[in-house]
């Protein structure tokens, strides 16, 4: 197993390497005037399913629609660049919260708010929750286009079952199961700490379980001090005490997820856990199929904190990502046309189930019950669903200097180079 | 015929050069040199700060330790590759054939892309699937963590760093070495010199403007070493491999703070001119005399 995945690894990474050398070269700038540019992340399946509403558009509109697709991390530092140019798309893709706040103090965003209570059918058909990312000082300025993706907490279930344990409900049962699977010689929780994003997931977790959404919601706001409130710091304490009590094991810093090493050590059983994306089962039903199909990865929601003031049920993840209208496009009303007609279609969100996706749209419980991997769809929906809340991922809701100062700090916290009251103090200076 | 000074080739000759040299070389820093001045996420246009950039720098922690580590990780570099270089290329300076075939497989790194390197330097120190969890059950190590260990984490960026362009300088040792006269080893060994001898009395002290040269390239070449880096560690665990530059790219592509961004790299274009013209300076390089009796 793990030479044949050692020799993956680097067939994946030249893999990586030459489509990066082929998209550098590749994507040329879209030509602007007479069409509707529609910028968007490289996903095979839900670039052919928006291709698809893009085709349906472009038969009833004078104006054609194109799609133009880029991969992750070259994309914002393109649309930074590009918005305000001529070269400028006029639909894009994005995340919502911060990252779509960035382009609104710009005015570079078409305000949607009178679209969305023009079709009140079109608004009503999303769930709040999510549609509400999008909504920037009480005006919405996107519209959802892809599933919902909390952050869940993965098990092996053969491991877990070894060792004599239940999926962990509690924190009490986490640390049992902690100390439990260390002595079957297994790491706890697999957790790729090379990225400060996934040390990210468990700490604002964390948060909301210790002080509930409104610790963080004073972050956002900027408001002073919220860095060094009592949920924030205690939270910290929980992540290195995680650390303390080998949670993650002795390697955590160099274990990396884009490469895969992360999912594959849940899947061959070296690790027992893993707390991830709802994206996660596609990486895995890719990489290792026969560990889904055995029907040995299980799922769970994040545990519950005894005595927090958060709610039990409470969620952190990416709601959706979404599509907004650049200001400064010729072809606004197109632009709208597009998004209406498409994004709550009948065809456009079946698609969406059929790859694996769970829209965030309402009642859609039978056609999930349905769907070839049924069990985690509904799961996730009803997750969504009962959520009282659902915290935006924070590097994707604070501002990009914050967050990447944020994810330096939260880094040194995992590797107990600083203390919780040094991370306050380091991201009070930010504010 | 005469020839003067007068006579050389005349500006229109130089133009072509010079113009890619003002339009791709001096430009982009005059246009960073301002945008220092500016506050700018890349979208609008810059905000005029005036010195609000320059007078962060000094208290931002990221920059002093991201110098510490660009300077530690230049210093390491050059001590490791030059002494190993000048072994490796005037050994290879010989003409036997084992020497011709060894050398040319040795040179191989030098065909393969920076981020492909590090890529396939990344997938071989996984901690788990990687060389060093082999290398942890043989030796019974407690841990297999090298990319992300504060202090092997540089010492991994050196060994590859020094992986990859040892060739290079090994080419540069070679060439000089090859150019080193015969008749003052022959000379020498009339004289009862050992071979060790003979490499330190003649061939260091003949190879000495190569040395400078190569260090020059090193030293220069060091604030490059960007996306080895990158790639490798993105600059952590925490801020452990954070060189100046990736801080650099950190804040203007990752933050969207060009402004600032842009004021660090002035800094590095500041010091990396400061150290080629100190070492260039200190070494006596710019007078170009030669070393070589009668020539």
């Amino acid at each position: 197993m793990s030479r044949t995945h050692r020799i993956r690894v680097i067939g994946s990474s030249s893999l990586a390497l030459s489509l990066l050398l082929a998209t550098g070269c590749g994507t040329s700038g879209p030509g602007g005037g007479d069409t509707l540019q529609v910028w968007a992340l490289e996903d095979a399946l839900v670039n052919e399913i928006v291709e698809r509403g893009i085709e349906a558009h472009n038969e009833a509109q004078d104006v054609p629609a194109e799609l133009v697709t880029f991969v992750n991390d070259a994309y914002k530092q393109r649309l930074q660049v590009a918005l305000g140019s001529p070269n400028a798309p006029d639909v894009f893709f994005n995340w919502g919260g911060g990252n779509l706040a960035q382009y609104t103090q710009q005015d570079q965003v078409l305000d949607l708010t009178q679209t969305l209570e023009d079709n009140p059918e079109f608004r009503d058909s999303f769930l709040p929750s999510v549609l509400d990312v999008a909504e920037i000082d009480g005006s919405y300025y996107g519209v959802p286009l892809l599933g919902v993706q909390p952050v869940v907490m993965y098990y092996n279930k053969p491991v877990l079952a070894e060792a004599g344990l239940e999926p962990p409900e509690t924190f009490e049962d986490l640390y049992e199961a902690i100390d439990v699977l260390q002595e079957e010689g297994v790491t706890p929780i697999v957790l790729p700490g090379a990225q400060g994003w996934t040390q990210l997931m468990w700490f604002s977790y964390m948060v909301d379980r210790v002080g509930g959404p409104d610790v963080f919601q004073a972050i956002v706001d900027g408001e002073e001090g919220a860095w060094e409130a009592p949920a924030v710091l205690e939270a910290l304490e929980l992540c290195q005490d995680l650390v303390d009590r080998g949670a993650f094991g002795n390697n955590f810093t160099s274990v990396d997820y884009d490469n895969g090493s992360a999912s594959a050590l849940l899947a061959n059983g070296d690790s027992a856990m893993f707390l991830m994306g709802s994206w996660e089962i596609s990486r895995q039903l890719e990489d290792s199929p026969q560990f889904v199909e055995n029907d040995e990865l299980g799922f769970t929601s994040f545990p519950v904190l005894e005595g927090g003031a958060g709610e039990p049920n409470a969620i952190v993840g990416n709601p959706s990502n979404y599509f907004s209208v650049n200001s400064d496009s010729q072809h606004t009303e197109a632009a709208i046309d597009f998004l209406v007609e498409t994004l709550a279609s009948d065809e456009y969100v079946s698609d969406l189930i059929d790859v694996g996706q769970v829209p965030p749209i309402e009642g859609i419980e039978d056609q999930l019950q349905e769907s070839d991997h049924a069990e985690f769809a509904t799961f996730t929906h009803g997750l969504v669903s009962d959520a009282p809340t659902f915290t935006q991922s924070w590097d994707q809701a604070l501002d990009p200097a914050a967050a990447e100062a944020m994810l330096t700090n939260l880094q040194l916290i995992f590797l107990g180079d600083l203390t919780p009251e040094e991370f306050a103090q380091a991201m009070e200076q930010t504010r | 015929m005469r020839t003067s000074a007068t006579e050389r080739p005349g500006f229109v000759w130089v133009a072509p050069a010079l113009l890619f040299f003002g339009l791709f070389g001096l430009a982009p820093v005059v246009v960073v040199g301002y945008l220092s001045f500016t506050s700018w996420s890349g979208l609008g246009s810059p905000q005029w700060v005036g010195l609000a950039n320059w007078s962060a720098l000094p208290g931002d922690g990221q920059v002093r330790g991201g110098l510490v580590i660009t300077l530690t990780l230049t210093a390491l570099c050059w001590a490791t590759q030059t002494p190993l270089a000048l072994a490796f290329g005037v050994w290879s300076a010989g003409h036997q054939r084992v020497r011709a075939v060894v050398s040319a497989v040795f040179f191989l790194p030098l065909l393969l892309s920076t981020a492909a390197i590090a890529l396939v330097w990344k997938a071989l120190l996984d901690p788990n699937f990687g060389v060093p969890a082999q290398v942890r059950e043989w030796f019974g190590l407690s841990h297999s963590n090298v990319l992300g260990h504060p202090t092997l984490a540089l010492y991994a960026i050196v060994f590859i760093v020094l992986w990859q362009f040892l060739p290079f300088h090994m080419l540069l040792y070679q060439a000089a070495a090859r150019q080193v006269p015969r008749s003052l080893y022959e000379a020498a060994e009339l004289d009862g010199a050992s071979g060790f001898q003979r490499f330190l009395r003649i061939t260091v002290p003949q190879l000495r403007h190569t040395i400078i040269a190569s260090s020059v390239l090193m030293l220069v070449g060091s604030m490059t070493y960007f996306e080895t880096v990158l790639l490798l560690t993105a600059g952590g665990p925490g801020n452990a491999t954070r060189i100046l530059p990736l801080h650099m790219y950190n804040q203007g592509f990752v933050a969207f703070e060009m402004g600032y961004a842009s004021a660090i790299a002035v800094l590095l274009v500041v010091l990396g001119t400061g150290l080629s013209l100190l070492v260039v300076r200190v070494t006596g390089y710019s007078r170009m005399t030669s070393q070589r009796e009668g020539m």
